[in-house]
This record gives C-alpha cells, structure tokens and sequence, in this order.
C-alpha cells in the first residue's frame, strides 16, 4: 500500500539526487577556471533522468538478495542505477583559449544558478506533494 | 552525497588561489629590490596550477603543483655610483612586471570570490533540505 502513496516520490526523489551531481559538477567546473588544460564537463540531465526513471521501472519488480516479505518497503539503490558516470560529457568550447582550459565561467555561473534554483523547486515539489498525503492521511 | 563534496571542491580552489594572491603580493613587496655584487637579483615567482580528482570523476578540485620562477633577466641599469653596482656598474633590478601582477591579483580574487559564492549557494541549498517535509 505505501508503494502507491509514495511512488509519485519516486521520481522527484531521482530528480534531487541528479540535480545535487550536477551542481557537483558545475562546482568544480568554477574551481579549475583557471587550471591549464583542464576540460569543463556537464551533466546531460535529460538522458540521466531517463536512464534513472527507465532502471526503476524495470528493477522495481526485482527482489533484494533475502526473500521479500510482505511487510516490506521496497527501496532502490539511487546511487547505483543512477550511473550519473555515463551521462557524463563535456562541455562545448565557446572559445580557444592558449593554455587549454575550456571553461567558460560566465556560463558556468549562469548554469550553477540555474540548477540551484531548478533544485530548490524539485525541493518544493516534494513538500506540497508530502503535506497532501499527510493532510489526506490525516483525514482533513 | 553529492552537494557535500561541493566544499571540498570549493575549498581546494579557494586555498589555491590566495596562494596565488600570496605570490602576487611578495612579487609586488619585491618589485624594487636589487641585486648584490653577485648580480643575483629576486626573480617574479608563478604558481602552478593541478587539477586533482577528489573522489569520483564529477569531483575536480584544484591544487598549486609547483611555485615556478621567471628566468628572463632582470633589468639592468647602469649607475657606477650606487654601491650594489657590479664590475661594470650596472644595477641588476628584479624582473618583476608590475601591471602582469595587478592582473594576476584581479584575476585571483574573482575566482576567490565565485568560488566563496559556490559555497554559500551549496550551504544554503543542504539547509533547506534538512528542512523538507517541515
């Protein structure tokens, strides 16, 4: 039963912890702005999301290594078939600089922002959706 | 979790660049220093900057290898009568270029400050986590 009240957590759940590798990796992007020959990585958070909501769907079935009792709340392991390794890519020079280093930290800023604020509303989103159930299993 | 590697990240960057600041500041003290006898005079130091993996590929912090000194020659300037003059009464200056310097520290203390706000916006974010569902 509680598989259906928090299912729709599921997804906003996956969602923070891809938002928190980006930004992760928008940090360190501004730490080595001025390293030389360093290469600016980012998140492709379109394919990661659907590589995470694709595992879920197909491992939700799966059973952990002891015999499932019914009693049992179902957890997936988010870090694991999150893979954010494989979503990986980088980022695309905007322009040549002489020491090799390709981050371009107007956009890097631009976009760390971005994804702090697109987290705080994953954040939100999470809350309201919460409060219903809370409210609705309360009875109000 | 993720967000926390963020200060180790951060971090990293912040120490490395007021290490750069630190020689940008005894290369700007020793602009004017001159040579003894021995024409051995204060060469402008560079640091040298890493990229070093933290704990994942996703974690890139940053670390000053190497302090590296400038080998060009200093300046010399003829005056017989100063007493550092050597044989042939030159003065060998430093060879420190004052406005490069200015440019390293501008250039240092942007990045100090975009990494000092990459830390408050992390810290704030993580509080507000702590906060879901109050």
């Amino acid at each position: 039963m509680f598989a259906q009240l928090t299912s729709a957590l599921d997804f906003h759940g996956k969602a923070l912890v891809l938002r928190a590798e980006r930004q992760r990796v928008i940090a360190s992007n501004i730490a080595n702005a001025d390293t030389p020959g360093y290469i600016a990585r980012d998140l492709n958070f379109r394919d990661a999301m659907a590589n995470a909501t694709l595992a879920g769907a197909s491992q939700g079935a799966a059973p952990s290594s002891s015999p499932p009792d019914a009693r049992h709340i179902p957890l997936a392991s988010l870090t694991g078939e999150l893979g954010s390794g494989s979503s990986l890519g980088y980022a695309v020079q905007t322009q040549p600089s002489m020491d090799g280093n390709s981050v371009d930290l107007d956009r890097e800023r631009g976009n760390f922002v971005d994804n702090a604020v697109r987290y705080e509303s994953t954040l939100r989103f999470i809350n309201g959706y919460s409060k219903t159930i809370l409210s609705a299993i309360q009875g109000q | 979790m993720s967000m926390f590697s963020i200060f180790g990240v951060s971090g990293s960057a912040i120490s490395a660049q007021s290490q750069r600041l630190n020689v940008v500041a005894s290369n700007l003290a020793n602009a004017d220093a001159v040579a003894g006898p021995d024409g051995k005079a204060y060469k402008a130091r560079q640091v040298v900057f890493e990229t070093v993996l933290m704990d994942s590929d996703a974690s890139a912090g940053v670390k000053v290898n190497a302090i590296r000194e400038d080998q060009s020659p200093g300046r010399k300037v003829l005056d017989p009568n100063n007493p550092s003059a050597d044989a042939e009464g030159y003065v060998t200056h430093s060879n420190v270029n004052p406005v490069e310097e200015m440019v390293n520290m501008i250039s240092a203390s942007r990045s100090y400050q975009n990494n000092v706000e990459v830390m408050n916006t992390a810290k704030t974010l993580l509080l507000k986590t702590l906060q879901m569902g109050q």
